[in-house]
């Protein structure tokens, strides 16, 4: 029997008031009229009118969409491979340093990874541009990517991959029809992670891009760095609405999924 | 089954070692090489047509002259100082603001919690750029705080707010809250509720009960979430640049202007190695925690 | 407060004797459900006191209502003739053993202890001497030093009880104090448990939904059943004369016949149960009257059971269905031609190769005229 106290009640209130008033503000301010971002004039919509007119944030977008799906994708390969070689690869030569690079990058300063990757790349002679930001977003995202997987594929029972391999399934026939969709979800999610680390990514692309390829974010800083304008806004509210979007949608449905299965297991108890 | 092991670790092996790894080493390098004006901005470069004579050419040519120059500079020093600080201070805010938040939800009805749950990390998937980004708005000289505060009469001229530390102070609590909240939550979700009713029991007060018992058994949570705060706040770029003044000295920022501005590459790696250095001690203390609060729950 | 005349402990009986705890039309309501309904109860010092029900029969809630951590909706409880609402829990001179044992994961055992002593006006100095005496009354003294998580179930449970015994409390409160415990360890506890009850002369509270372990341990038992109490006695009566089916079925092994009572004179009665079978013969305290629907209580260890027709007051004819050896004794199931089936108990002090009943045996069943009860709810 828990009730809410009136403290916990304040708790709640003040913190959920603080980290959604500014994005709230942000929102209601990009249906601004005026330019000036902090006098409200009116409603409209023209800023979401301009944004869709600016050639330059366009292109932006496209570039930063096709290095997240390219990267995240790659990520999601090689991290799902990580997890698997930690989880079940046994013992082999250099475990502990490769087990070393996949949680340093996680705590490694953007800036030196950055920084790093770029020093790496004029070394060998690379040209800057989309590969090479998806070269680098694939590196830092793969961590993350293990580490989900890697948490799920520790919660699974061993049995049931040993339990195909007894019905005759070879290893990589194992993995497939049995691994492979059991921890879906989490291959799923690590993905999803490995996009928006993409998409939200500055410091990194700003050291690996080169002249012709800007993303949104290293667009959206330059622009920023000059002060409030009603055009960011507008596309932050864009932004904010799709993640949102997606978020409560994927929630509802894991809520949904959650009430049927108890909703299956109640009636087959009667 | 040998071979498809095989190829199994090691192409993530491989990748990681070529794009963390080495480049890594590169940085090490570069940091005990001398400026140039040439392309790639800094001698020696290794030329393996030379063979050994170029080798031992290269290795003489290395020398620990910017970690000197970092040292006499007293720019850096400050600035890895004035980074501990405001990292060390935002932690401790954060965890002020964090942990209330986290009590509530822990003590929430349980039917709530996970929508609070999702209402916590919802701001963790937009964008980081646009999260700072909106309290521009909010603590700008005409901004809302300011016309909130006139409008209240607390104050009869705006507050600077912006481009100054406490702005650099706000962002890394507003940004950060989330890392703070959850390992705490997790910590006192996982709290039997009968250990407080048993201290009330046996003579505590409810507020000495949270004191003597859930304050210890969070313990964890909490050092969890500051060093989950403390060690990105250290390196931070983005809420300094946009946020901080010309005055607000942090490490991210100045290797971040050294490379793009300065264009001195050996000092921005040199930068980059001590700051690697002076992480490694929270880092290894934070995996330190973790392993004990495993072998606890064993 | 014991009886000298009969030097017996039976303050219930005695009408001068005050209760430690007085329950007045005590009710507790969580919204819609009702938890306790309207009970009245009178619980003695040094008595050892078990709540008995199956689960969600409101035991817990009374006594979370002792402790302080609920509050009635109606009604009065007293500790000492003083109304108990007032107190917070830390001011209640109640402690209670959780059933989780709830120790503090970051504190010794003796430290643990220690903890509700810290919070009493005892001084400093005096404090290490009980938290000894307490170690050494639970026998855990080579253990002060360990952590909870690094001793064994058992250890803990005696942790807890040191603990919630340390302030020396007017009553404990003992919340399925050996639900976690396995049966045989459980046993043992049982017995150290009411060692420890004499020794500190405590009043124990003890919930639980073992009805062995509550007629083992106390001196009283309370039947409940949705909020109320069905019968309060102690464990003999409680088996030997329960007043309601509700009881002889939730205590022990019963025959449960439903028939038609007719009173026969001198405390006898004649039930007729089915037709074509002889009527049943008992007796009771109660005057019935003609025709009362009753049932016919009867416990498996008092029916005999034998090949030849016996002379007794109740006889009736079957085959046996089935037989549960447990070891000790055999259960023995069987069919009537009413296509009833009654359980017998045998006990058995002879090896099982001479066992004298089998299968499909044609058996008859004798039981006394006051081997049974007459229940009339």
């Amino acid at each position: 029997m828990r009730r809410l106290s009136w403290f916990n009640v304040t708790s709640l209130t003040l913190g959920f008031a603080f980290l959604y008033i500014p994005i709230l503000i942000l929102v209601i301010y990009s249906f601004n009229e005026s330019r000036l971002v902090t006098v409200w004039a009116g409603f409209s919509t023209k800023w979401y009118g301009t944004l869709l007119q600016n050639q330059a944030f366009l292109d932006a977008a496209t570039v930063t969409l096709k290095v997240g799906v390219i990267s995240s994708t790659i990520a999601t390969i090689l991290g799902t491979m990580a997890a698997y070689v930690m989880v079940r690869g046994g013992r082999f030569f250099g475990r502990t340093l490769f087990s070393g690079m996949i949680y340093a990058p996680l705590v490694m300063p953007e800036v030196i990874t950055g920084l790093s990757l770029l020093l790496l790349f004029i070394a060998i002679g690379l040209d800057r541009g989309i590969f090479t930001i998806v070269l680098a977003h694939a590196t830092f995202s793969m961590c993350y990517v293990s580490v989900v997987v890697s948490s799920r594929l520790v919660s699974f029972d061993k049995s049931l991959e040993e339990a195909a391999l007894d019905l005759g399934c070879t290893p990589f026939d194992a993995f497939k029809s049995v691994t492979l969709p059991i921890i879906a979800p989490a291959v799923i999610s690590g993905w999803l992670l490995a996009f928006t680390l993409s998409l939200d990514d500055l410091v990194i692309a700003s050291f690996a891009a080169g002249p012709s390829s800007t993303t949104l974010p290293i667009k959206i800083y330059s622009a920023v760095r000059l002060g409030v304008t009603p055009e960011i806004n507008a596309l932050s509210t864009i932004m904010i609405g799709i993640v949102a979007f997606g978020v409560i949608t994927a929630s509802l449905v894991s809520k949904r999924n959650i009430a049927r299965i108890k909703r299956d297991e109640q009636n087959a108890l009667k | 089954m040998n071979y498809r092991r095989l190829l199994l670790i090691s192409v993530p092996y491989l990748w990681l070692f070529a794009l963390f790894l080495v480049p890594f080493f590169i940085v090490m390098k570069i940091s005990l090489s001398d400026l140039a004006i040439a392309i790639p901005p800094y001698t020696p470069t290794l030329s393996l047509g030379e063979g050994w004579q170029g080798f031992k050419e290269f290795w003489s040519g290395l020398d620990m002259e910017n970690y000197i120059f970092l040292t006499e500079d007293d720019l850096y020093w400050k600035a890895y100082l004035s980074s501990f600080k405001i990292a060390f201070f935002s932690t401790v805010l954060t965890l002020l603001v964090g942990y209330p938040i986290a009590y509530g939800m822990a003590n929430a009805p349980p039917e709530w919690r996970p929508t609070l749950m999702m209402f916590i990390i919802l701001p963790f998937w937009t964008s980081f750029l646009i999260r700072v980004y909106a309290w521009m708005g909010i603590l700008s000289k005409q901004g809302f705080l300011n016309q909130f505060l006139l409008w209240s009469g607390l104050i009869d001229d705006p507050l600077v707010l912006l481009n100054t530390n406490i702005a650099v102070y706000i962002g890394i609590v507003y940004t950060y809250v989330p890392f703070m909240i959850l390992p705490i939550y997790a910590t006192l979700e996982k709290l039997d509720g009968s250990l407080i009713e048993a201290a009330v029991d046996l003579g505590c007060s409810r507020f000495k009960a949270f004191w003597l018992v859930t304050i210890p058994l969070s313990k964890s949570g909490v050092i969890a979430g500051c060093f989950l705060v403390f060690i990105p706040a250290l390196g931070e770029f983005v809420i300094p640049s946009l946020l901080g003044g010309s005055r607000t000295l942090m490490i991210g920022k100045v290797l971040w202007e050294e490379f793009f501005s300065n264009r001195d590459w050996p000092v921005a790696s040199a930068v980059a190695v001590i700051l690697l250095l002076l992480l490694v001690i929270p880092i290894v203390l934070f995996q330190r925690n973790e392993q004990k609060q495993r072998e606890a729950e064993q | 407060m014991l009886d000298t005349a009969t030097n017996t402990f039976e303050p219930w009986n005695d009408p001068a004797a005050t209760p430690l705890i007085e329950f007045n039309g005590v009710t507790k309501r969580f919204g819609e459900f009702t938890a306790i309904d309207n009970i009245d109860l009178k619980i003695y010092e040094r008595e050892f006191f078990a709540l008995l029900g199956p689960s969600g029969c409101g035991k817990t809630t009374l006594m979370r209502m002792l402790a302080g951590f609920e509050t009635s909706t109606e009604g009065v409880i007293t500790l000492e003739g003083q109304d108990v609402a007032p107190l917070p829990p830390n001011k209640r001179a109640v402690n209670m053993m959780f059933q989780s044992y709830a120790l503090f994961p970051h504190l010794t055992v003796a430290d643990n202890i220690a903890f509700g002593l810290k919070r009493s006006d005892m001084p400093k100095s005096e404090i290490a001497g009980r938290v000894d005496e307490m170690l050494s009354l639970v026998q855990l003294t080579p253990f002060a030093k360990r952590k909870p998580h690094q001793i064994s179930g058992g250890q803990r449970q005696r942790v807890a009880l040191a603990r919630s015994l340390a302030k020396a409390p007017k009553l404990l409160l003992l919340d399925e104090p050996l639900g976690a415990l396995d049966k045989k360890l459980r046993q043992e506890t049982q017995f150290e448990l009411m060692d420890i009850q004499e020794k500190t002369g405590t009043t124990f509270v003890i919930v639980t939904h073992d009805q062995e372990e509550a007629m083992t341990v106390a001196s009283r038992v309370a039947v409940m059943d949705h909020g109320k109490l069905i019968q309060v006695d102690t464990p003999d009566r409680i088996y030997e004369t329960p007043n309601s089916v509700y009881v002889a079925d939730f205590i022990g092994e019963v025959n449960l016949i439903k028939g038609k009572a007719s009173p026969n004179g001198a405390g006898k009665v004649t039930i007729h149960w089915a037709e074509g079978q002889p009527a049943l013969l008992g007796s009771t305290e109660e005057t019935l009257g003609d025709g009362t629907d009753v049932t016919f209580a009867i416990r498996p260890e008092k029916i005999s059971i034998a090949k030849q027709r016996p002379e007794a007051a109740n006889v009736v004819e079957g085959t046996i269905l089935d037989i549960a050896y447990l070891g000790n004794i055999s259960t023995y199931y069987v069919k009537l031609s009413t296509g009833q089936t009654i359980k017998a108990q045998t006990a058995n002090n002879r090896r099982i190769s001479r066992r004298s009943f089998t299968w499909e045996d044609t058996v008859y069943l004798s039981w006394t005229d006051t081997a049974g009860i007459i229940l009339t709810r």
